[in-house]
């Protein structure tokens, strides 16, 4: 029976033993023992957690059995979490289509071009929305949006305060987040009721019809009251406003965000995009950053997530936008085509003065929601709107007619109902029914409709709340056919009670993408279309170093698509979500094992929140030890951007560590700055193995000095490929990690995003771990309870996708991880070998050997003929790959990390591909070929250039795009020439081109 | 063509030319190569007053951010708008596009590099 193992590992016995000759190796077993150091080889684990390899059916079995311990019920529980039905036609074919998901970040625009246009249209679609000039390709949640447009008004805003305001009904876990963000940065949260007092009354409804036996309603018609003309803030940088309010309310900010502008601060205002199809744009109204989740646009709530945030500023700030931002520029021929613009603004290049770490986006998501509204386009978004609002309408109106009290008269789809003292009865009576809703405290319940939302379902909560057909009239009892026909008209009438100056007037997504995929045909083939642009996992290797492009497994991914997995709130009572609460506890439990930590934390939605949860751990725990001054963090020269920005989020102050010609940490350095900084020491943040892919000899050493002086060990997780099973953090002297599941763990890296990053800590950081004030529950595997602050919007993060890690260690087993671990580094090893007589092999380690990348240099090759790591990557085009990654850690190199995934088919295409562009590269410097007019510098090339009648070049279309003969049969053909860079900068555009464009 | 002998330097790859009170900063070639195609130009505001070894604004390209850092203290009196709108320039002619004009002691301007150890601090590469 082939196990799964064989199935995730791509070279078997043969290929391995092939590999292990051309090494000198006899077994993989003795590579691993050479290529480890002896000081970090972990023993086995006795009682191991991790349960012996299940095979796929097992797997999905035991899955079935944890979805059954989830209810499902109706969730209107809102809080900007709301059900949504996802198009089919959007499901298909790209939530479950690997051309969609196994894509990777867009750093290659020319094989990207697919998703890149995606996110334009994403991107479109929210400046559209928001009313403001540029939009960024997607935030990782609502709440951290939030917070990035905090330190974007920081940043922005010349008033010296350090104060921010922030609306009190906002969301509450976007006030949590910003009350445990703020405090890291020295600003401080003030909460302002914004929103005008007194709430405008209940006013009369024309359409309440009052028969003998209905009381007479109570409220009675007033006046509106009149507004107080003159609206003062408090002294701050900048203020956030939440539109509508969490209670549902629909004010106008104007005057509010004009007060804040007035003394010099921001206005942030966050937006729920269904609203603002009906409402006015926050930008029209003065707002300078709009941020909100674009989840109900067909994105299932997943307990959590994943969903795309958006963020949105105003002409001037666009330099300011954290994340990744497509552009369109140019191609080599003068095509229109996309690209990620101003990546020198991403923390990855300015490191400790970034400003912000965000690192990735949430693409797959991003893409799904922009697909909603190119199917919907703006009349079908506007309808759907309508008939919530409508409902939303006349349930409140179902309430107050059978005597309730609802909190305000102008909302869209959430209101809230007064019921002094009575909240929990009305919860567990809705809870009978199969409906969840937010209780707000002990006399207030809140209920927000959504699109899924029937008439059955109205009328069953209006009943909740004391309705009956004598007060619904018209309604003739839950479910009958009778009623519904006796409903319609009534929704239709239903009037939506918006404030008269809110009401949106101006047109939306007036682009033609908007209006003409409508059909399911159509769209089935525009997503086809854009998908055969791309180059993803189903094509060929992505061998991109630190990446670990893996296989992301079709069984992994089945339970993700399930309900009882998709259609779950964040915020749904723990006796709902039993079977997620027993999945998360399993995998903390297992990670804690791997890494050899005890507390794992799954809230982090990607690796740089979970790189700054673990910097928040360390901080909190210095402060518990009233160690305040201890703000130091040593970070090695060579290490990832992303640690910097982290740390400076976090507080901190960076000291630079030098490394060694090897590119491993300078031990002599290291004491000296330990000693410079001894008693203001946090932390060091090293990568195990480093950035260059080699076990460091010293780690053991590094830690020690560490504690010695005081300070924390942060070991960055990105690297874990070559580690799982043979060390573990722990004993190497780490007391905190990031882990990226999205990398290690097999979850897709769907385009740029959905990532997740826990954080593993020991014992004694646990309780500093990110917490969160809606969790289902307290205690985390191992009896473990977390105060730290939350960094999520939702208590698990993005726990739809858990699954998939989950299933992945299920199905693989300790010894598979094992496994698995050793192909890779067997893998990156070989090739490494191969290569090493055409391309100088930078840093190694002991035995000649690498860990699970390696890093080719290139810079010799420029040297000697002109060709740069540029010119190879679009080459490797033409060969069908994508690059490794491009100048990380030393610029002018490519580092290769094949995975364990690859066969050894694959690698030698890539091996021969890479010869092959040596010699190509050897002809330019015989001058066989100009330097200007090669087949390098020209690359890539696209159908069109070798079709058209003229052809000028000094080599052939043959040699231009097929340089190898296996080409004609499996050739991947790139949709643009080499892309303008400088010029996409300089002419920054970060929406749809106008349709010409592309004649 | 600019007289390179006659600029003043920075360690920070500025050039510096004084004419009476005023010295007008620019980037020297080598930064702009490091560069790369420079994208943007942030510079600092007319009237504002810049202190010698800080920020006072930014050069961005493709590849990275750079600070632009204040050679000398004193007040802004002009800044080249030209290259503002066009930022290739600096990467055309490095010593032609200058960035802003500074009013200084010219004592402060006397006291940087001259041209041969600006040269040595390049390894012999500017």
């Amino acid at each position: 029976m082939t196990g799964f193992a064989d199935r995730h590992i791509g070279t078997d016995a043969d290929a391995q033993a092939i590999m292990l000759n051309a090494l000198g190796y006899p077994t993989v077993d003795a590579l691993m023992e050479r290529a480890v150091p002896a000081s970090i080889h972990a023993a086995p684990v006795a009682d191991s957690a991790i349960p012996e390899a299940a095979t796929e059916a097992e797997a999905l079995a035991e899955l079935r059995d944890l979805a059954a311990q989830n209810r499902p019920a109706r969730s209107l529980i809102g809080l900007g979490y709301y059900d949504t039905l996802t198009p089919s036609v959007i499901a298909r074919n790209i939530f479950e289509n690997p051309s969609w998901y196994t894509a990777y970040t867009p750093y290659q625009p020319e094989i990207s071009q697919g998703r890149l246009e995606a996110l334009i249209n994403f991107q479109t679609m929210v400046t559209d929305f928001t009313g403001l000039a540029t939009a960024g390709a997607s935030m990782l949640d609502e709440a951290t949006a939030v917070v990035e447009g905090m330190l974007v008004a920081r940043r922005a805003s010349k008033s010296a305060s350090n104060v921010f305001l922030v609306d009190a009904d906002a969301l509450p876990q976007t006030k949590a987040l910003l009350h445990h963000r703020a405090a890291a940065l020295g600003i401080e949260i003030q909460e302002v009721p914004f929103a005008p007092t007194p709430s405008p009354p209940v006013v009369e409804r024309a359409q309440r019809v009052e028969t003998p036996e209905t009381p007479a309603p109570s409220a009675t018609p007033t006046p509106v009251v009149e507004r107080a003309q003159r609206v003062e803030t408090p002294t701050a940088f900048g203020a956030f406003i939440q539109y509508p309010g969490a209670t549902g309310r629909v004010w106008d900010p104007s005057e509010v965000i004009a007060a804040v502008q007035a003394q010099g601060g921001l206005a942030v205002v966050a937006a729920d995009l269904l609203s603002l199809t009906l409402l006015r744009s926050p930008g029209s109204l003065g707002a300078d950053i709009v941020v909100g989740t674009t989840q109900r646009f067909g994105v299932p709530m997943g307990f959590g997530g994943p969903h795309a945030g958006y963020m949105a500023v105003r002409a001037g700030l666009e330099r300011q936008l954290p994340g990744r931002l497509v552009g369109v520029s140019q191609d080599a021929v003068g095509k229109p085509a996309y690209r990620l613009s101003l990546q020198t603004r991403e923390q990855h290049i300015r490191r400790e003065k970034a400003t912000s770490n965000i690192c990735t986006a949430q693409v797959l998501l991003a893409v799904m929601a922009s697909m909603y509204a190119v199917y919907h386009g703006p009349d079908g978004l506007r309808a759907i709107a309508m008939d919530v609002a409508k409902k939303a309408h006349l349930l409140r109106d179902w309430i107050v007619a059978a005597g309730g009290e609802v909190a305000h008269a102008e909302f869209f789809d959430t209101i809230v109902v007064r019921v002094p003292g009575r909240a929990c009865a009305i919860i567990d009576r809705a809870r009978e029914r199969g409906f969840q809703l937010w209780f707000r405290d002990t006399d207030e319940v809140g209920i927000s409709v959504d699109e899924t939302t029937t008439i059955g379902e109205l009328i069953a909560l209006a009943r909740v709340f004391g309705a009956t057909d004598a007060t619904m009239p018209g309604v003739f009892g839950a479910g009958d056919a009778f009623g519904w026909t006796a409903v319609q008209p009534l929704l239709a009438a239903a009037e939506v009670n918006l404030p008269a100056s809110l009401v949106r007037e101006d047109e939306f997504l007036t682009h033609p993408v908007f209006h003409v995929h409508h059909s399911e045909t159509a769209m089935m083939r525009y997503l086809k279309q854009l998908a055969d642009r791309d180059y993803a996992l189903d094509r060929g290797m992505i061998p991109l170093g630190s990446c670990t492009m893996k296989l992301n497994a079709a069984t992994e991914m089945a339970a993700v698509s399930w309900p009882e997995f998709a259609r779950v709130h964040p915020f749904a009572p723990a006796e709902d979500v039993a079977g997620y609460l027993v999945l998360i506890e399993q995998l903390e439990s297992w990670l804690a094992e791997i890494t050899g930590y005890d507390a794992v934390s799954l809230q982090p939605n990607a690796g740089s929140q979970g790189e700054l949860a673990g910097l928040l751990a360390i901080r909190g725990f210095h402060r518990s030890r009233g160690d305040e001054q201890r703000d130091v963090c040593l970070i090695p020269s060579s290490a990832h951007g992303t640690n910097a920005a982290s740390a400076v989020l976090a507080g901190m102050r960076v000291v630079v560590v030098a490394c060694d010609e090897a590119g491993n940490v300078d031990l002599g350095d290291l004491r000296a700055k330990i000693e410079a900084h001894a008693d203001a020491l946090a932390a060091l943040m090293i990568t195990y193995p480093s950035t260059h892919g080699v076990y460091e000899q010293d780690v053991v050493d590094i830690t020690a000095a560490v504690h010695d002086a005081g300070g924390q060990v942060y070991v960055d997780g990105a690297n874990m490929n070559a580690l799982v099973g043979f060390a573990r953090f722990g004993d190497l002297g780490g007391d905190v990690s990031h882990l990226n599941l999205h990398k290690t763990f097999a979850i897709p890296h769907g385009g740029g995003g959905p990532g997740v990053g826990p954080v593993a800590a020991k014992a004694h950081l646990a309780p500093f771990l990110p917490s969160h004030p809606l969790a289902q529950r307290a205690e985390h595997a191992g009896g473990y309870v977390f105060d730290g602050g939350p960094v999520s919007a939702a208590p698990y993060g993005s726990a739809s996708i858990l699954p998939i890690s989950w299933a992945y260690i299920r199905m693989m087993g300790a010894a598979g991880l094992r496994e698995a671990t050793a192909s890779a580094v067997l893998a990156a090893n070989y090739i490494a070998a191969r290569l090493r007589e055409h391309y100088p092999v930078l840093y190694a380690g002991e035995g000649g050997l690498v860990a699970h990348e390696c890093i080719l240099d290139l810079r010799p090759l420029k040297e000697a003929t002109g060709v740069t790591v540029d010119d190879v990557a679009k080459r490797l085009i033409d060969y069908g790959f994508h690059a490794p990654t491009m100048s990380f850690p030393v610029a002018g190199t490519l580092m290769v990390e094949p995975t364990e995934s690859e066969d050894l088919g694959e690698i030698e295409r890539f091996i021969e591909a890479m010869i092959a562009i040596r010699a190509e590269a050897d002809r330019v410097q015989a001058g066989e070929w100009p330097a200007s007019d090669n087949p390098l510098v020209n690359a890539p090339h696209t159908a069109e250039t070798v079709v058209a009648s003229e052809w000028s070049h000094p080599y052939s279309r043959e040699t231009a795009v097929y340089p190898v003969h296996s080409l004609v049969r499996t050739k991947y053909w790139p949709p643009v020439r080499r892309i303008d860079n400088a010029y996409g900068d300089r002419n920054l555009l970060c929406a749809c081109p106008p349709v010409e464009a592309f004649a | 063509m600019t007289d390179l002998a006659s600029l003043k330097y920075t360690d920070q790859h500025e050039w510096v030319a004084l004419s009476g009170d005023v010295a007008t900063v620019g980037i020297t070639d080598y930064a702009a190569d490091k560069l790369g195609d420079v994208v943007f130009v942030e510079l600092p505001a007319v009237g504002s007053t810049v202190t010698a070894g800080e920020v006072c604004g930014e050069i961005e390209s493709t590849k990275s951010v750079g600070e632009l850092y204040a050679p000398v203290t004193g007040e802004v009196v002009e800044v080249n708008d030209a290259v503002v709108d066009d930022p290739a320039s600096v990467n055309g002619d490095a010593f032609a596009a200058w960035l802003v004009k500074i009013q200084v002691d010219p004592a402060d301007v006397d006291a940087l590099l001259d041209r041969a150890a600006y040269v040595a601090l390049t390894g012999g590469d500017a």
